[in-house]
């Protein structure tokens, strides 16, 4: 093979995943459960040499490697699922299969929250089985702990303050209609500049329209 | 070379971290997000064997296994002791396959893993404490079919339990439930605390701590986050009571801790230990002396 050759070759290879598939996939596991058991907080993630394609960011890139396999039907949003590159970079680290709705996602992914469609059309589980619903991680520019929505509920001593940016105007109003489905409803990663926090359905929301 | 990582180096080659594989612990992963998102839910998923028997904690060591990580110190615990059979052979496993490092003190523990027991001493936003669950459905004996306790569980139609406790007072005039005792987690789902004795509830309430159950023979998973709202089932009129003991620990002199029952001699004399082994150690490190001092045997009048 000429070296022409490889180099197209490497070329269209998608690029690479964790350089440590094991105790990356576990750190940033950890950093997910403890957003979601403590909702609103922002949790660091450590420093992954990770360069997914435009428009994934490291993070949301993170999670996907960490949680998504041959299991999970995996949503893309539109621009997501327009981008040949993004489908092959994920489909040859995870070999997920992509979700034809939203409705039979397990993981949605979206590169901004604009993308989003109306969030109760993801599934939100059924009354026996609250666990069959999507999980959305949604990428955002920057996460601020301390002003923002209120939220209340497990995880939370009293109350924690929280906003991220940018969102759709309605992401609130969404998220609060959400959690009156309790148990069932969708539950959010928030995927920021190396950082998460997390929203599941058990937290209540209020102070929205600040 | 530390011991530590000399360890980690030599298991890395026989096992991958942790015993488990990758999509294996990836599963447990999402299972545990979901237990989080919905506390007091069991999440049903597919526990693999494991190289120790059912009821030895299967459960548990899933999901420690899918959460530990090279940085984290690791505390066993059987019954609140250190040094039990299972708490050893479990702190062995994963010694074996993971090389951290491991503690019996409770304040330097990130991941606890525990049978039957909660410390003595408040755990903090920073610890995980997995329990290890032999029947995580808390209406299983009252209702054998799974397909009618998930119906329950989603009309949360709990009235079953509260007469099981109903006929407890009918029966001996007190609710006799001592261990396994139900819990309504966040005003919404009936959960079973796993056989930790009773006096253990008032600690799930609030806990600082993350809380993580595993099922391992049942295939289950569930979770209670920190500070989430666990109360005791009781009625008006008969409130939800702890396990109350007449003596103090025998040899640290503890009072309001949990206590072991061992018998001395042929003769039954006896006497009531603090469970939690760590919590006596250092209670008599700080200088506190029970009834039958440090060693009983060498107390007076013991043979």
């Amino acid at each position: 093979m000429t070296s022409q050759a490889a180099s197209s070759i490497f070329a269209k290879a998608p690029s690479p995943g964790f350089t440590d598939a094991v105790h990356d996939a576990q750190s940033v596991f950890r950093a997910a459960m403890n957003a979601l058991a403590q909702p609103g907080t922002i949790h660091q993630l450590s420093e992954l040499a990770l360069t997914p394609p435009a428009p994934l960011s490291a993070s949301a890139t993170a999670l996907v490697l960490t949680l998504c396999d041959y299991d999970t039907p995996l949503w893309l949003d539109p621009d997501l699922a327009a981008n040949e590159t993004v489908r092959s970079y994920i489909r040859f680290h995870t070999a997920a299969p992509f979700a034809k709705s939203a409705a039979e996602a397990t993981f949605a992914l979206a590169s901004n929250s604009e993308n989003l469609p109306a969030i109760a059309g993801f599934a939100a589980g059924t009354p026996e089985y609250p666990d069959r619903s999507t999980t959305i991680i949604l990428m955002v520019d920057d996460m601020v702990s301390g002003s923002g929505v209120t939220l209340k509920g497990p995880g939370i001593k009293n109350q924690n303050l929280f906003s991220a940016h940018p969102l759709q105007a309605s992401f609130w109003q969404q998220m609060q209609a959400n959690s009156t489905l309790y148990p069932l409803g969708v539950d959010v990663i928030f995927a920021g500049n190396n950082q998460l926090a997390g929203l599941p359905r058990s937290t209540k929301i209020t102070g929205t329209e600040a | 070379m530390t011991q530590t990582a000399k360890t980690q180096d030599i298991s890395s080659q026989h096992y991958n971290f942790a015993y488990l594989d990758e999509q294996t612990k990836r599963m447990i992963r999402r299972a545990i997000l979901k237990g989080i998102a919905v506390p007091g839910y069991q999440v049903p998923f597919a526990a693999r064997e494991m190289p120790m028997p059912y009821g030895w904690g299967t459960g548990g060591v899933q999901v420690t296994a899918a959460v530990i990580g090279k940085q984290d110190c690791l505390k066993m615990i059987d019954q609140g002791s250190d040094d039990t059979t299972n708490a050893v052979a479990l702190r062995t496993f994963f010694v074996k396959t993971t090389g951290v490092e491991t503690t019996t003190k409770t304040k330097e523990a990130s991941i606890i893993q525990t049978r039957h027991r909660i410390p003595e001493e408040a755990l903090t936003e920073n610890q995980v404490l997995v329990y290890q669950v032999p029947i995580p459905e808390p209406l299983r004996f009252l209702e054998p079919r799974e397909t009618e306790t998930r119906k329950m569980h989603a009309l949360e139609e709990y009235g079953l339990m509260h007469v099981k406790l109903y006929e407890d007072i009918a029966k001996y005039g007190h609710i006799a439930t001592a261990y396994a005792y139900p819990v309504m987690v966040q005003d919404r789902y009936v959960m079973d605390p796993s056989p930790t004795p009773k006096f253990d509830n008032p600690k799930m309430d609030q806990m600082e701590a993350l809380q993580l159950f595993g099922a391992g023979r049942e295939k289950r998973i569930y979770a209670i986050p920190p500070h989430t709202k666990v109360v005791s089932l009781d009625f008006e009129d008969h409130p939800f009571e702890v396990n109350q003991f007449e003596e103090p620990c025998a040899i640290c002199g503890a009072e309001g801790a949990y206590l072991d029952e061992v018998i001395l001699d042929d003769h039954g004399k006896r006497m009531f230990v603090c469970s939690d082994s760590d919590f006596c150690e250092d209670r008599r490190a700080a200088g506190h002396v029970g009834h039958l001092g440090t060693n009983p045997l060498e107390a007076e009048g013991n043979d």
